[in-house]
Protein backbone atom coordinates (compact mmCIF):
# COMPACT_ATOMS: atom_id res chain seq x y z
CA UNK A 1 0.00 0.00 0.00
CA UNK A 2 1.66 3.34 -1.06
CA UNK A 3 1.12 6.24 1.91
CA UNK A 4 -0.78 8.53 -1.10
CA UNK A 5 -4.41 8.07 -0.30
CA UNK A 6 -7.10 8.28 -2.66
CA UNK A 7 -9.83 10.58 -3.06
CA UNK A 8 -10.48 14.09 -1.24
CA UNK A 9 -11.68 14.35 2.52
CA UNK A 10 -15.60 14.00 2.62
CA UNK A 11 -18.40 14.68 4.48
CA UNK A 12 -19.80 10.98 5.29
CA UNK A 13 -23.70 10.65 5.75
CA UNK A 14 -24.30 13.28 3.50
CA UNK A 15 -25.94 11.20 0.15
CA UNK A 16 -27.00 12.71 -3.05
CA UNK A 17 -30.70 10.82 -2.58
CA UNK A 18 -32.16 8.85 -5.11
CA UNK A 19 -29.00 9.36 -7.61
CA UNK A 20 -26.80 7.26 -5.52
CA UNK A 21 -29.14 4.61 -6.25
CA UNK A 22 -27.24 3.86 -9.59
CA UNK A 23 -24.12 2.88 -8.08
CA UNK A 24 -25.56 0.64 -5.45
CA UNK A 25 -27.48 -1.20 -8.39
CA UNK A 26 -26.24 -4.11 -7.06
CA UNK A 27 -27.51 -3.85 -3.34
CA UNK A 28 -30.27 -2.97 -4.47
CA UNK A 29 -30.68 -5.83 -7.03
CA UNK A 30 -29.51 -8.19 -3.68
CA UNK A 31 -32.31 -6.41 -1.35
CA UNK A 32 -34.82 -7.07 -3.35
CA UNK A 33 -33.68 -10.69 -4.20
CA UNK A 34 -33.70 -11.09 -0.54
CA UNK A 35 -37.41 -9.71 -0.14
CA UNK A 36 -38.51 -12.11 -2.66
CA UNK A 37 -36.60 -15.12 -0.94
CA UNK A 38 -37.69 -14.02 2.37
CA UNK A 39 -41.34 -13.18 1.64
CA UNK A 40 -43.03 -16.91 1.37
CA UNK A 41 -40.34 -18.88 3.61
CA UNK A 42 -41.42 -21.98 5.32
CA UNK A 43 -44.83 -21.62 2.97
CA UNK A 44 -46.13 -24.96 1.30
CA UNK A 45 -47.75 -22.79 -1.30
CA UNK A 46 -44.68 -20.26 -2.01
CA UNK A 47 -44.76 -18.33 -4.63
CA UNK A 48 -48.21 -19.78 -5.38
CA UNK A 49 -49.73 -17.08 -2.87
CA UNK A 50 -49.30 -14.31 -5.62
CA UNK A 51 -52.21 -15.90 -7.60
CA UNK A 52 -54.33 -17.20 -5.10
CA UNK A 53 -54.54 -14.23 -3.05
CA UNK A 54 -56.08 -11.68 -5.81
CA UNK A 55 -57.53 -14.71 -7.14
CA UNK A 56 -60.23 -15.11 -4.34
CA UNK A 57 -60.32 -10.91 -3.99
CA UNK A 58 -61.57 -11.50 -7.81
CA UNK A 59 -64.00 -13.62 -6.75
CA UNK A 60 -65.32 -12.17 -3.74
CA UNK A 61 -65.45 -8.54 -5.61
CA UNK A 62 -66.77 -10.37 -8.68
CA UNK A 63 -69.96 -11.98 -6.52
CA UNK A 64 -70.79 -9.34 -4.46
CA UNK A 65 -70.52 -6.57 -6.73
CA UNK A 66 -70.85 -7.71 -10.16
CA UNK A 67 -73.46 -10.23 -9.65
CA UNK A 68 -75.58 -9.11 -6.17
CA UNK A 69 -74.99 -5.76 -6.75
CA UNK A 70 -75.80 -5.87 -10.80
CA UNK A 71 -72.76 -4.29 -12.18
CA UNK A 72 -72.05 -6.85 -14.94
CA UNK A 73 -74.12 -6.91 -18.16
CA UNK A 74 -76.66 -9.60 -18.23
CA UNK A 75 -79.73 -9.94 -20.55
CA UNK A 76 -81.76 -9.05 -17.10
CA UNK A 77 -79.31 -6.19 -16.49
CA UNK A 78 -78.67 -4.40 -20.07
CA UNK A 79 -77.02 -0.97 -17.81
CA UNK A 80 -74.50 -2.99 -16.88
CA UNK A 81 -70.79 -3.19 -17.32
CA UNK A 82 -70.02 -5.77 -20.09
CA UNK A 83 -66.92 -7.92 -19.39
CA UNK A 84 -67.23 -6.83 -15.70
CA UNK A 85 -64.86 -9.23 -14.70
CA UNK A 86 -61.96 -7.90 -16.82
CA UNK A 87 -62.75 -4.63 -15.56
CA UNK A 88 -62.76 -5.56 -11.94
CA UNK A 89 -59.40 -7.33 -12.58
CA UNK A 90 -57.47 -5.15 -14.22
CA UNK A 91 -58.05 -2.65 -12.08
CA UNK A 92 -57.47 -4.29 -9.07
CA UNK A 93 -54.26 -5.82 -9.99
CA UNK A 94 -53.15 -2.11 -10.14
CA UNK A 95 -54.57 -1.20 -6.54
CA UNK A 96 -52.82 -4.43 -5.10
CA UNK A 97 -49.46 -3.15 -7.07
CA UNK A 98 -50.03 0.48 -4.93
CA UNK A 99 -51.49 -0.83 -2.32
CA UNK A 100 -48.61 -3.22 -1.30
CA UNK A 101 -46.06 -1.08 -2.75
CA UNK A 102 -47.08 1.36 -0.50
CA UNK A 103 -47.64 -0.38 2.72
CA UNK A 104 -44.16 -2.06 2.31
CA UNK A 105 -42.65 0.96 1.35
CA UNK A 106 -43.81 3.11 4.35
CA UNK A 107 -42.77 0.54 7.19
CA UNK A 108 -39.41 -0.55 5.14
CA UNK A 109 -37.25 2.54 7.02
CA UNK A 110 -38.31 1.34 10.40
CA UNK A 111 -38.47 -2.36 9.53
CA UNK A 112 -34.70 -2.09 8.31
CA UNK A 113 -33.95 0.02 11.44
CA UNK A 114 -31.29 -2.32 12.85
CA UNK A 115 -28.98 -2.06 9.39
CA UNK A 116 -29.72 2.09 9.19
CA UNK A 117 -28.63 2.50 12.49
CA UNK A 118 -25.28 0.85 11.94
CA UNK A 119 -24.28 1.25 8.59
CA UNK A 120 -24.31 3.96 6.53
CA UNK A 121 -25.83 3.62 3.04
CA UNK A 122 -28.04 5.01 0.87
CA UNK A 123 -31.50 4.86 2.79
CA UNK A 124 -33.77 5.51 -0.26
CA UNK A 125 -32.68 2.48 -0.95
CA UNK A 126 -35.35 0.38 1.09
CA UNK A 127 -38.46 2.49 0.16
CA UNK A 128 -37.39 1.94 -3.64
CA UNK A 129 -36.46 -1.98 -2.64
CA UNK A 130 -40.15 -2.08 -1.32
CA UNK A 131 -41.78 -0.79 -5.15
CA UNK A 132 -39.36 -2.70 -6.65
CA UNK A 133 -40.83 -6.44 -4.75
CA UNK A 134 -44.37 -4.93 -5.31
CA UNK A 135 -43.49 -4.51 -9.09
CA UNK A 136 -42.18 -8.08 -9.18
CA UNK A 137 -45.35 -9.69 -7.32
CA UNK A 138 -46.96 -7.60 -10.03
CA UNK A 139 -46.69 -9.52 -12.87
CA UNK A 140 -48.00 -13.18 -12.14
CA UNK A 141 -51.26 -11.28 -11.72
CA UNK A 142 -50.44 -9.59 -14.84
CA UNK A 143 -50.53 -12.84 -16.54
CA UNK A 144 -53.67 -13.66 -14.86
CA UNK A 145 -55.09 -11.01 -16.51
CA UNK A 146 -53.61 -10.82 -19.59
CA UNK A 147 -54.69 -14.60 -19.71
CA UNK A 148 -58.25 -12.93 -18.93
CA UNK A 149 -58.43 -10.65 -21.48
CA UNK A 150 -57.51 -13.05 -24.38
CA UNK A 151 -60.22 -15.56 -23.11
CA UNK A 152 -62.71 -12.59 -23.40
CA UNK A 153 -61.44 -11.43 -27.25
CA UNK A 154 -58.93 -9.19 -26.10
CA UNK A 155 -56.68 -7.52 -28.87
CA UNK A 156 -54.87 -4.07 -27.81
CA UNK A 157 -53.28 -1.69 -30.55
CA UNK A 158 -49.75 -0.47 -29.57
CA UNK A 159 -51.52 2.57 -28.19
CA UNK A 160 -53.51 0.89 -26.05
CA UNK A 161 -50.32 -1.17 -24.94
CA UNK A 162 -48.32 1.93 -23.98
CA UNK A 163 -51.38 3.17 -22.17
CA UNK A 164 -51.06 0.09 -19.24
CA UNK A 165 -47.05 1.14 -19.30
CA UNK A 166 -48.26 4.66 -18.48
CA UNK A 167 -50.61 3.77 -16.14
CA UNK A 168 -48.19 1.47 -14.47
CA UNK A 169 -45.23 4.19 -14.63
CA UNK A 170 -47.94 6.54 -13.00
CA UNK A 171 -48.59 4.36 -10.27
CA UNK A 172 -45.37 3.68 -9.43
CA UNK A 173 -44.12 6.84 -9.41
CA UNK A 174 -47.00 7.88 -6.73
CA UNK A 175 -45.74 4.70 -4.60
CA UNK A 176 -42.46 5.73 -4.70
CA UNK A 177 -43.14 9.30 -3.80
CA UNK A 178 -45.52 8.63 -0.85
CA UNK A 179 -43.39 5.63 0.31
CA UNK A 180 -40.25 8.17 0.73
CA UNK A 181 -42.56 10.74 2.29
CA UNK A 182 -44.63 8.10 4.72
CA UNK A 183 -41.09 6.02 5.37
CA UNK A 184 -39.74 8.69 6.39
CA UNK A 185 -42.58 9.99 8.96
CA UNK A 186 -42.88 6.78 10.36
CA UNK A 187 -39.71 6.97 11.94
CA UNK A 188 -40.32 9.68 14.30
CA UNK A 189 -44.05 9.17 14.46
CA UNK A 190 -45.53 5.59 13.92
CA UNK A 191 -48.71 6.75 13.45
CA UNK A 192 -47.82 7.43 9.63
CA UNK A 193 -48.35 3.50 8.62
CA UNK A 194 -51.42 3.28 10.23
CA UNK A 195 -52.50 6.78 8.07
CA UNK A 196 -50.69 4.90 5.58
CA UNK A 197 -53.19 1.56 5.70
CA UNK A 198 -56.57 4.25 6.35
CA UNK A 199 -55.45 5.51 2.65
CA UNK A 200 -54.76 2.66 1.13
CA UNK A 201 -58.41 1.48 2.07
CA UNK A 202 -59.66 4.80 0.87
CA UNK A 203 -57.40 4.61 -2.63
CA UNK A 204 -59.56 1.32 -3.74
CA UNK A 205 -63.03 2.85 -3.09
CA UNK A 206 -61.78 6.29 -4.90
CA UNK A 207 -60.95 5.34 -7.87
CA UNK A 208 -63.11 3.34 -10.44
CA UNK A 209 -62.40 0.14 -9.79
CA UNK A 210 -65.43 -1.76 -8.71
CA UNK A 211 -67.46 0.96 -10.66
CA UNK A 212 -67.55 2.97 -13.70
CA UNK A 213 -66.43 6.38 -13.80
CA UNK A 214 -69.24 7.29 -15.37
CA UNK A 215 -71.98 6.93 -12.41
CA UNK A 216 -69.00 9.69 -10.39
CA UNK A 217 -69.66 11.97 -12.89
CA UNK A 218 -73.28 11.41 -12.79
CA UNK A 219 -73.51 12.45 -9.26
CA UNK A 220 -70.20 14.98 -8.95
CA UNK A 221 -70.63 18.38 -10.59
CA UNK A 222 -67.99 19.13 -13.19
CA UNK A 223 -65.65 20.90 -10.69
CA UNK A 224 -65.43 17.47 -8.22
CA UNK A 225 -65.24 15.23 -10.55
CA UNK A 226 -62.04 16.99 -12.00
CA UNK A 227 -60.50 16.52 -8.53
CA UNK A 228 -61.58 13.24 -8.59
CA UNK A 229 -60.19 12.88 -12.02
CA UNK A 230 -56.61 14.36 -10.94
CA UNK A 231 -55.88 11.45 -8.73
CA UNK A 232 -52.96 9.65 -10.24
CA UNK A 233 -54.13 6.45 -8.97
CA UNK A 234 -57.88 6.85 -10.74
CA UNK A 235 -55.97 7.75 -14.33
CA UNK A 236 -53.88 4.93 -14.09
CA UNK A 237 -57.19 2.45 -13.13
CA UNK A 238 -58.58 4.05 -16.65
CA UNK A 239 -55.47 3.79 -17.94
CA UNK A 240 -55.43 0.30 -17.41
CA UNK A 241 -59.04 -0.13 -18.36
CA UNK A 242 -58.35 1.21 -21.57
CA UNK A 243 -55.41 -1.08 -21.87
CA UNK A 244 -56.53 -4.24 -20.95
CA UNK A 245 -60.98 -3.89 -20.83
CA UNK A 246 -61.74 -1.63 -23.57
CA UNK A 247 -60.47 -3.89 -26.42
CA UNK A 248 -62.41 -6.83 -25.01
CA UNK A 249 -65.44 -4.89 -25.61
CA UNK A 250 -67.77 -3.73 -28.96
CA UNK A 251 -65.98 -0.47 -28.53
CA UNK A 252 -69.30 1.59 -26.93
CA UNK A 253 -67.87 1.91 -23.49
CA UNK A 254 -67.10 5.43 -22.91
CA UNK A 255 -63.58 6.61 -22.11
CA UNK A 256 -63.13 9.28 -19.68
CA UNK A 257 -63.08 12.94 -21.44
CA UNK A 258 -59.35 13.89 -21.93
CA UNK A 259 -57.95 10.81 -20.64
CA UNK A 260 -54.77 11.24 -22.98
CA UNK A 261 -54.60 15.04 -23.59
CA UNK A 262 -54.80 15.78 -20.47
CA UNK A 263 -55.24 13.76 -17.29
CA UNK A 264 -51.96 11.56 -18.50
CA UNK A 265 -49.68 14.44 -18.23
CA UNK A 266 -51.49 15.76 -15.21
CA UNK A 267 -51.28 12.21 -13.55
CA UNK A 268 -47.28 12.02 -14.65
CA UNK A 269 -47.29 15.62 -13.34
CA UNK A 270 -48.54 15.01 -9.56
CA UNK A 271 -47.12 11.73 -9.17
CA UNK A 272 -43.62 13.58 -10.23
CA UNK A 273 -44.18 15.92 -8.08
CA UNK A 274 -44.98 13.57 -4.76
CA UNK A 275 -41.97 12.40 -5.95
CA UNK A 276 -39.85 15.55 -5.50
CA UNK A 277 -41.80 16.27 -2.34
CA UNK A 278 -41.11 13.07 -1.05
CA UNK A 279 -37.59 12.89 -1.95
CA UNK A 280 -36.81 16.19 -0.29
CA UNK A 281 -39.62 15.05 2.73
CA UNK A 282 -37.23 12.07 2.80
CA UNK A 283 -33.72 14.10 2.84
CA UNK A 284 -34.76 16.48 5.74
CA UNK A 285 -35.57 13.89 7.85
CA UNK A 286 -33.11 11.21 7.20
CA UNK A 287 -29.89 12.90 9.41
CA UNK A 288 -31.58 12.14 12.22
CA UNK A 289 -32.43 8.28 11.01
CA UNK A 290 -29.68 6.46 13.69
CA UNK A 291 -30.91 8.02 16.97
CA UNK A 292 -34.50 8.09 16.52
CA UNK A 293 -34.92 4.29 15.27
CA UNK B 1 0.99 12.03 5.59
CA UNK B 2 -2.71 12.91 5.08
CA UNK B 3 -5.73 13.06 7.58
CA UNK B 4 -7.90 10.08 6.97
CA UNK B 5 -10.42 11.33 9.54
CA UNK B 6 -10.90 15.18 10.41
CA UNK B 7 -13.72 15.31 13.46
CA UNK B 8 -13.56 19.18 14.19
CA UNK B 9 -15.30 20.37 17.03
CA UNK B 10 -18.53 18.29 17.02
CA UNK B 11 -21.48 18.25 19.09
CA UNK B 12 -24.11 16.11 19.55
CA UNK B 13 -27.82 16.08 22.01
CA UNK B 14 -29.52 13.42 22.44
CA UNK B 15 -33.34 13.81 23.45
CA UNK B 16 -33.66 11.39 26.92
CA UNK B 17 -37.63 10.88 26.70
CA UNK B 18 -39.72 10.90 23.68
CA UNK B 19 -42.93 11.89 24.34
CA UNK B 20 -45.12 11.92 21.21
CA UNK B 21 -48.79 10.76 22.01
CA UNK B 22 -51.50 13.17 22.70
CA UNK B 23 -52.05 11.51 25.81
CA UNK B 24 -49.00 12.05 27.57
CA UNK B 25 -49.36 15.49 26.12
CA UNK B 26 -52.18 15.90 28.03
CA UNK B 27 -51.13 14.86 31.16
CA UNK B 28 -48.48 17.03 31.12
CA UNK B 29 -50.38 20.24 30.24
CA UNK B 30 -52.77 18.84 32.79
CA UNK B 31 -50.13 18.51 35.47
CA UNK B 32 -49.45 22.43 35.39
CA UNK B 33 -46.57 21.96 32.63
CA UNK B 34 -44.37 20.34 35.21
CA UNK B 35 -40.54 19.86 33.68
CA UNK B 36 -39.94 19.49 30.14
CA UNK B 37 -41.60 17.18 27.81
CA UNK B 38 -38.15 16.37 26.75
CA UNK B 39 -34.85 16.09 27.97
CA UNK B 40 -31.92 16.30 26.24
CA UNK B 41 -28.02 15.48 27.02
CA UNK B 42 -24.62 16.21 25.22
CA UNK B 43 -23.57 12.59 23.87
CA UNK B 44 -20.42 14.58 22.49
CA UNK B 45 -19.10 17.97 23.62
CA UNK B 46 -17.08 19.79 21.13
CA UNK B 47 -15.14 17.06 20.12
CA UNK B 48 -12.35 17.57 18.00
CA UNK B 49 -10.10 14.17 16.25
CA UNK B 50 -8.01 14.01 13.56
CA UNK B 51 -6.59 10.60 12.44
CA UNK B 52 -3.59 10.02 9.96
CA UNK B 53 -3.58 8.10 7.51
CA UNK B 54 -2.46 4.64 8.73
CA UNK B 55 -2.68 5.26 12.05
CA UNK B 56 -4.60 3.03 14.66
CA UNK B 57 -6.71 4.73 17.02
CA UNK B 58 -8.23 3.19 20.08
CA UNK B 59 -11.46 4.86 21.46
CA UNK B 60 -11.28 4.11 25.20
CA UNK B 61 -14.08 5.13 28.03
CA UNK B 62 -16.43 4.07 30.00
CA UNK B 63 -20.05 3.08 28.95
CA UNK B 64 -21.89 6.18 28.17
CA UNK B 65 -18.49 7.53 27.12
CA UNK B 66 -19.93 8.52 23.59
CA UNK B 67 -17.14 6.63 22.04
CA UNK B 68 -19.59 4.38 19.69
CA UNK B 69 -21.23 7.76 18.93
CA UNK B 70 -18.07 9.44 17.70
CA UNK B 71 -17.99 5.72 15.70
CA UNK B 72 -21.44 6.52 13.80
CA UNK B 73 -20.05 10.06 13.12
CA UNK B 74 -17.19 8.89 11.35
CA UNK B 75 -19.43 6.35 9.46
CA UNK B 76 -21.69 8.75 7.88
CA UNK B 77 -24.39 6.90 9.97
CA UNK B 78 -25.26 9.94 12.37
CA UNK B 79 -25.03 13.88 11.35
CA UNK B 80 -23.42 16.17 14.21
CA UNK B 81 -25.43 18.85 15.58
CA UNK B 82 -22.61 21.24 14.86
CA UNK B 83 -19.22 20.85 13.67
CA UNK B 84 -18.37 18.43 10.65
CA UNK B 85 -16.61 15.54 9.89
CA UNK B 86 -14.78 14.25 6.94
CA UNK B 87 -13.00 11.22 5.91
CA UNK B 88 -11.06 10.46 2.85
CA UNK B 89 -11.64 6.99 1.11
CA UNK B 90 -13.80 4.34 1.99
CA UNK B 91 -14.92 4.02 5.25
CA UNK B 92 -16.69 0.32 6.39
CA UNK B 93 -17.49 -0.62 9.77
CA UNK B 94 -17.56 -3.62 12.08
CA UNK B 95 -20.19 -2.25 14.03
CA UNK B 96 -21.73 -5.27 14.89
CA UNK B 97 -21.66 -8.39 13.64
CA UNK B 98 -24.23 -9.68 11.45
CA UNK B 99 -25.70 -6.21 10.89
CA UNK B 100 -27.43 -6.83 7.87
CA UNK B 101 -27.08 -10.68 8.18
CA UNK B 102 -30.55 -12.16 7.52
CA UNK B 103 -31.69 -14.85 9.02
CA UNK B 104 -33.36 -16.68 6.46
CA UNK B 105 -31.27 -16.62 3.86
CA UNK B 106 -27.99 -18.97 3.24
CA UNK B 107 -24.65 -17.97 3.95
CA UNK B 108 -23.99 -17.47 0.64
CA UNK B 109 -26.84 -15.21 -0.11
CA UNK B 110 -25.73 -13.25 3.11
CA UNK B 111 -21.75 -13.12 2.03
CA UNK B 112 -23.11 -11.23 -1.12
CA UNK B 113 -25.91 -9.30 0.41
CA UNK B 114 -23.64 -7.73 3.19
CA UNK B 115 -20.53 -7.40 0.90
CA UNK B 116 -23.23 -5.44 -1.15
CA UNK B 117 -24.31 -3.25 2.37
CA UNK B 118 -20.38 -2.54 3.45
CA UNK B 119 -19.77 -1.45 -0.46
CA UNK B 120 -18.20 -3.89 -2.52
CA UNK B 121 -19.22 -4.28 -6.28
CA UNK B 122 -21.13 -7.15 -7.71
CA UNK B 123 -17.13 -8.11 -9.26
CA UNK B 124 -15.21 -7.48 -5.82
CA UNK B 125 -17.97 -10.55 -3.94
CA UNK B 126 -17.19 -13.08 -6.47
CA UNK B 127 -13.10 -12.48 -6.83
CA UNK B 128 -13.14 -12.92 -3.14
CA UNK B 129 -16.13 -15.26 -2.19
CA UNK B 130 -13.87 -17.87 -1.96
CA UNK B 131 -11.03 -16.18 0.38
CA UNK B 132 -14.50 -15.08 2.59
CA UNK B 133 -15.25 -18.71 2.73
CA UNK B 134 -12.05 -19.84 3.71
CA UNK B 135 -10.96 -17.48 6.49
CA UNK B 136 -14.34 -18.02 8.00
CA UNK B 137 -13.81 -21.87 8.40
CA UNK B 138 -17.80 -22.30 7.43
CA UNK B 139 -16.96 -24.94 4.40
CA UNK B 140 -19.78 -26.99 3.62
CA UNK B 141 -21.74 -24.99 5.34
CA UNK B 142 -22.15 -22.24 3.42
CA UNK B 143 -25.22 -22.82 1.78
CA UNK B 144 -26.95 -23.23 4.73
CA UNK B 145 -29.15 -20.30 6.38
CA UNK B 146 -27.78 -18.60 8.88
CA UNK B 147 -30.68 -18.73 11.38
CA UNK B 148 -29.28 -22.46 12.06
CA UNK B 149 -25.22 -21.28 12.33
CA UNK B 150 -23.91 -21.50 15.69
CA UNK B 151 -23.04 -17.91 17.11
CA UNK B 152 -19.32 -18.42 16.53
CA UNK B 153 -19.74 -19.36 13.11
CA UNK B 154 -22.60 -16.86 12.88
CA UNK B 155 -19.68 -14.23 13.84
CA UNK B 156 -16.80 -15.64 11.74
CA UNK B 157 -18.73 -15.54 8.30
CA UNK B 158 -19.48 -11.98 9.67
CA UNK B 159 -15.87 -11.05 10.47
CA UNK B 160 -14.68 -12.23 7.26
CA UNK B 161 -17.06 -10.52 5.52
CA UNK B 162 -16.07 -7.22 6.83
CA UNK B 163 -12.47 -7.85 6.69
CA UNK B 164 -12.58 -8.46 3.09
CA UNK B 165 -14.39 -4.78 2.21
CA UNK B 166 -10.63 -3.14 1.59
CA UNK B 167 -11.89 0.21 2.77
CA UNK B 168 -9.37 2.91 3.64
CA UNK B 169 -10.92 3.66 7.12
CA UNK B 170 -12.08 0.73 8.89
CA UNK B 171 -13.98 1.12 12.16
CA UNK B 172 -14.24 -1.44 14.82
CA UNK B 173 -17.08 -1.53 17.72
CA UNK B 174 -16.57 -4.28 20.34
CA UNK B 175 -16.70 -7.27 18.01
CA UNK B 176 -13.31 -8.67 18.97
CA UNK B 177 -14.37 -10.63 22.14
CA UNK B 178 -16.54 -13.06 20.79
CA UNK B 179 -15.64 -16.35 19.01
CA UNK B 180 -13.51 -19.03 20.14
CA UNK B 181 -9.52 -18.81 21.18
CA UNK B 182 -7.87 -19.72 17.82
CA UNK B 183 -9.98 -17.38 15.63
CA UNK B 184 -9.83 -14.30 17.55
CA UNK B 185 -6.20 -14.83 17.71
CA UNK B 186 -6.54 -14.92 13.88
CA UNK B 187 -9.16 -12.05 13.89
CA UNK B 188 -6.48 -9.95 15.68
CA UNK B 189 -3.53 -10.82 13.36
CA UNK B 190 -5.61 -10.20 10.13
CA UNK B 191 -6.42 -6.56 11.99
CA UNK B 192 -2.86 -5.74 12.55
CA UNK B 193 -2.34 -6.90 8.98
CA UNK B 194 -3.85 -4.35 7.76
CA UNK B 195 -2.36 -1.56 10.15
CA UNK B 196 0.26 -2.90 8.63
CA UNK B 197 -0.56 -2.19 5.04
CA UNK B 198 -1.25 1.59 5.95
CA UNK B 199 -5.15 0.79 6.69
CA UNK B 200 -6.33 3.15 9.01
CA UNK B 201 -8.23 2.01 12.03
CA UNK B 202 -10.66 2.99 14.71
CA UNK B 203 -10.98 0.52 17.58
CA UNK B 204 -13.39 0.55 20.12
CA UNK B 205 -13.27 -1.84 22.89
CA UNK B 206 -13.26 -2.77 26.07
CA UNK B 207 -10.74 -5.16 26.15
CA UNK B 208 -7.78 -2.30 27.33
CA UNK B 209 -5.06 -5.28 26.71
CA UNK B 210 -6.35 -6.33 23.62
CA UNK B 211 -6.48 -2.52 22.18
CA UNK B 212 -2.77 -1.81 23.36
CA UNK B 213 -1.76 -4.70 21.34
CA UNK B 214 -4.06 -3.11 18.05
CA UNK B 215 -3.09 -0.06 18.38
CA UNK B 216 -0.71 2.65 18.66
CA UNK B 217 -2.26 5.56 19.90
CA UNK B 218 -5.65 5.92 22.61
CA UNK B 219 -7.92 8.50 22.27
CA UNK B 220 -9.95 8.66 26.49
CA UNK B 221 -13.53 10.08 25.96
CA UNK B 222 -15.10 11.13 29.32
CA UNK B 223 -19.10 12.06 28.74
CA UNK B 224 -18.68 12.94 25.74
CA UNK B 225 -15.76 15.62 25.85
CA UNK B 226 -12.36 14.53 24.82
CA UNK B 227 -9.94 13.56 28.43
CA UNK B 228 -6.86 12.59 26.66
CA UNK B 229 -5.31 11.69 23.45
CA UNK B 230 -2.03 10.35 23.27
CA UNK B 231 -0.30 6.43 23.38
CA UNK B 232 -2.21 4.03 23.84
CA UNK B 233 -0.21 2.95 27.21
CA UNK B 234 -0.84 6.32 28.81
CA UNK B 235 -4.47 6.29 27.89
CA UNK B 236 -5.10 3.06 29.35
CA UNK B 237 -2.91 3.80 32.44
CA UNK B 238 -5.29 6.77 32.99
CA UNK B 239 -8.59 4.75 32.41
CA UNK B 240 -7.50 2.06 34.95
CA UNK B 241 -6.15 5.01 36.96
Amino acid sequence: MSATTPGELTTPGLGGGLRDLRQSGFLLKLLVRKELKVRYRGSVLGLLWSYVKPGVQFIVFYVALGVFLGLERSPRNPEGLSNYAVYLFSGIVLINFFSEALGNAARSIVNNGNLIKKIYLPRELFPVASVWVSGVHFFPQLVVLVAGCLIAGWHPDVFQLLAAVAGFVIVGLLATGLGLLFGAANVYFRDSENLVDMLLMVATWASPVMYAWTMVQEKLGAAAFAVYQANPVTIGVELFHYAFWFPTTDGSAAVPPNLFSLWTPVGLGVALLVLVLGQLTFRRLEGRFAQEL
Amino acid sequence: MVNAIEVSDISKQFVLRHTRSIKEAVVWLAKGRKGDLSEKFHALKNVSVEVKTGETVALLGLNGSGKSTLLKHISGVMLPDSGTVRTRGRVAGLIEVGAGFHPDLSGRDNVFLNGAILGMTEQQVNDRFDDIVEFSEIGQFIDTEVKFYSSGMYLRLAFSVAVHTDPEVFLIDEILAVGDEPFQRKCISKIQELAQNGKTLVVVSHDLDLVSRICARGILLEHGVVKFDGSIHDAVALLRS
